[in-house]
């Protein structure tokens, strides 16, 4: 192991040069140029057996990439915003043809208007796609997360993707625990495929009509929902070989806890300094990280928030539904089936990469500490960091 | 619909095992004209079988036209068009 001084995306360059992937084709998107930028170095240097394929698009790219999944190959690329979305429609056909390929994602704002900063609005946007998203806090999380996906992806057969916040997390230079080559391998396997072009004759990506389509959308809800245990397995064998703490989503001093904070990404660490200065006040507030959004793990998270008074999410994106951001959204609906029902109320914040502060959290918190004294909510869905 | 297999039996990510299948995927059942072709006035000098842009017009071992291949003709009529002795009419399509 090496201690080295890496920015998020430098730390998933380094992760794809170590799991060495047969194909790599992508195309350059602001802010997540870089990783594949700093990659092509690596093929170039001759540091890696991958063929690289730069495309003339998003779409070309994620398609070259189902292409070479379906010859068997080890594959990766990597976009940003815009270009998942131009990704869209090629990102189902990933997961219906069971492709096991990772997107080093960065998460950014989506068009119109025309931004380049961090929000969740893109990866948000391809919740049902039926990709695997987890999503990482810092540049570690990032490297650590884009070996384990590759072996998510090729326990189940399913496409993966990991993000990271634009700026905040692929920009900034942290310090990063990187394994030896051997080990990641090591940990990774040898590549498995669900089917090759190589093997006998077979056809890819045929017409299914009314006879068998719902037969075949049937069986990828059920790859969803066998695919949580096999991301537990993978994180357990990393956090044991590693010495990591992964899991489906991690709690922060919920213990005692009467009000906790639902959230994904880098504002994780804002608000867990955000959480320690409300207990500095004697205030029970705790913490809790997603690390999955897809599968969502609905029966695990009501078992873990059910008996408290009070969640609170936070949101870097909205569902233009009228009923707030994603993770809200998802949330209330599955703890409708917890006969509890704890209140949820929900802060969209740090759109088109809005600043977040410690204060700006706390001041939500002591909104929440209100709540749960008057037993009463006035705006289930409020902003932070807005000018009204 | 019920003699087909159900979603637990079918192979992983929609592939087909068997090659050749597309041959088993009748196309010519929503064709709303379909060519009757006369033998007697046919010379077969096979410009249907040029013009079909679907394979439809079947040819025997002495390479002589031996009719139109149902299953897959969509009643486009061109053969009918180009045919120089007019031994193929386009018939509205009855079922």
């Amino acid at each position: 192991m090496k201690i080295r001084a890496l920015t998020g995306n430098e730390a998933m360059a380094e992760a794809m040069r170590q799991i060495n992937p047969d194909v790599v084709a992508a195309y350059p998107i602001t802010p997540a140029t870089e990783v594949v930028q700093i990659f092509a170095s690596f093929v170039a240097n001759g540091l890696v057996d991958t063929e690289f394929i730069p495309v003339e698009s998003e779409h070309s790219a994620l398609s070259a990439c189902i292409g070479a999944a379906a010859a068997g190959a080890r594959v990766i690329t990597s976009t940003s915003s815009q270009g998942l979305a131009l990704m869209h429609e090629v990102l189902f056909i990933a997961a219906g043809l069971r492709a096991p390929i990772v997107i080093c994602e960065v998460n950014r704002s989506i068009s119109s208007p025309i931004n380049i900063h961090c929000d969740h609005s893109d990866t948000m946007g391809s919740r049902e796609a039926g990709w695997v998203q987890i999503y990482a806090e810092d540049a570690q999380e990032a490297y650590d997360l884009t070996i384990q996906a590759i072996k998510i992806a090729e326990e189940i057969f399913l496409p993966v993707m990991v993000s990271t916040d634009g700026f905040i997390i692929s920009h900034c230079m942290q310090r990063v625990e990187v394994m030896e080559d051997k080990e990641v391998q090591e940990i990774i396997g040898v590549h498995r495929s669900p089917y090759s072009l190589f093997d006998k004759p077979i056809t890819i990506g045929p017409l299914d009509l009314q006879d068998y389509f719902f037969e075949h959308k049937r069986q990828q809800i059920e790859v969803m929902n066998q695919s949580l245990p096999v991301i537990e397995k993978v994180m357990s064998e990393f956090n044991a070989r590693f010495n990591r703490t992964y899991s489906i989503f991690k709690t922060y001093k919920i213990e005692d806890a009467e009000q906790v904070v639902v959230l994904c990404g880098s504002t994780c660490g804002t608000a867990r300094v955000a959480i320690d200065k409300m207990r500095e006040k004697g205030i029970k507030v705790g913490l809790v990280k997603l690390h999955i959004i897809r599968p969502f793990p609905h029966k695990e998270l009501i078992e873990l928030l059910k008996s408290f008074k009070l969640i609170t999410v936070l949101d870097r994106s909205d569902t233009m539904s009228t009923m707030g951001g994603p993770i809200y959204v998802e949330l209330r609906s599955a703890m409708y089936g917890c006969s509890q029902h704890p209140t949820i109320v929900d802060y969209i914040y740090g759109l088109g990469g809005r600043d977040i502060d410690v204060e700006q959290i706390m001041e939500v918190l002591l909104n929440g500490e209100e709540i749960i004294k008057q037993k009463k909510v006035a705006t289930p869905i409020g902003y932070i960091g807005l000018r009204e | 619909m019920k003699d087909k297999k159900g979603w637990r039996e079918l192979p992983i990510g929609t592939i087909i095992t068997e090659p050749g299948s597309a041959r088993e995927f009748k196309t010519g059942d929503w064709r709303s004209q379909r060519p009757v072709w006369d033998a007697n006035k046919c010379s077969s000098c096979l410009i249907c079988f040029i013009y079909c842009p679907d394979n439809s017009i079947k040819i025997g071992d002495d390479s002589k036209m031996t009719g139109v291949d149902l299953d897959y003709c969509k009643g486009c009529g061109i053969c009918a068009n180009e045919c120089p002795k007019k031994a193929i009419q386009m018939e509205i399509e009855k079922r």
